[in-house]
């Protein structure tokens, strides 16, 4: 039997789980679409911006880009974790993803409801 | 005893074991998505604000070398895609053997470069 002491705030756990939940839902949203896709053959200007002006769609076109952003936060962290040694350097390309992926919340907002 | 002996490896001998080249390919294409955001969201901007946005846009797109950068992004969705859904299926434990985890990254690679060509195809 191992007895390990589990200490800390186990934010590598909700990591690993957030990563794959938001996997999820960027999963069900691309075969969505691709389905969309394949069953409208007609898609042009119209159609495209029909799609995106109902609520429900636009809601989930919200989550899956948050979770896209929150995936990609976890996984380039991971890759500079790896890659970049020199804590200061590290500090500063994790500040530059975190700002440039809020940024893009707030952009997608933007995108969403300027229809 | 000497810690420091040399080692020698034989590095023509030695390679990337097939689900760790999925794996490293899984992180690039991942980057690679990451890095092409700003460019992904401005074409969804473009292709919803207006009619006149979106007609500059089919032109922009139209453009060989554009389809050649939309095409290896594509690529990378369609990996990352297909990798992903090879780790959900592993935290699940659907993978049990080194057989069925050399059997499924192939899978990986063939499928997504499969998908690829059959997408590429249809939008050229």
């Amino acid at each position: 039997m191992v007895n390990r002491i589990v200490v800390g705030a186990h934010y590598g756990l909700s990591d690993w789980l957030i990563q794959r939940v938001t996997a999820v839902v960027m999963a069900v949203g691309s075969s969505a679409l691709a389905v969309y896709f394949l069953l409208h053959d007609d898609m042009g200007y119209d159609r495209w911006t029909a799609l995106f002006a109902s609520q429900p769609v636009r809601a989930f076109a919200l989550l899956f880009m948050l979770s896209l952003f929150y995936h990609a936060w976890v996984g380039v962290r991971d890759i500079v974790m790896d890659y970049v040694k020199p804590a200061g350097v590290r500090l500063v390309i994790h500040v530059l993803v975190v700002l440039a992926l809020l940024l893009y919340s707030i952009w997608s907002v933007q995108i969403l409801w300027a229809i | 005893m000497n810690k420091r002996r040399p080692k020698h490896l034989a590095l023509h001998l030695i390679q990337l074991p097939l689900p760790g080249f999925v794996s490293i390919l899984h992180r690039v294409s991942g980057l690679a998505l990451f890095l092409a955001l700003p460019a992904l969201l401005l074409m969804l901007q473009y292709s919803l604000r207006s009619i006149s946005t979106y007609t500059v846009l089919m032109e922009v797109l139209s453009q060989p070398l554009v389809k050649l950068l939309l095409l290896g992004l594509l690529w990378a969705f369609l990996h990352h895609f297909c990798a992903g859904l090879r780790y959900l299926a592993i935290d699940l434990h659907y993978v049990h053997s080194l057989k069925q985890a050399r059997d499924s990254s192939k899978i990986v690679l063939l499928v997504s470069l499969l998908l690829t060509m059959l997408i590429g195809v249809k939008l050229w």
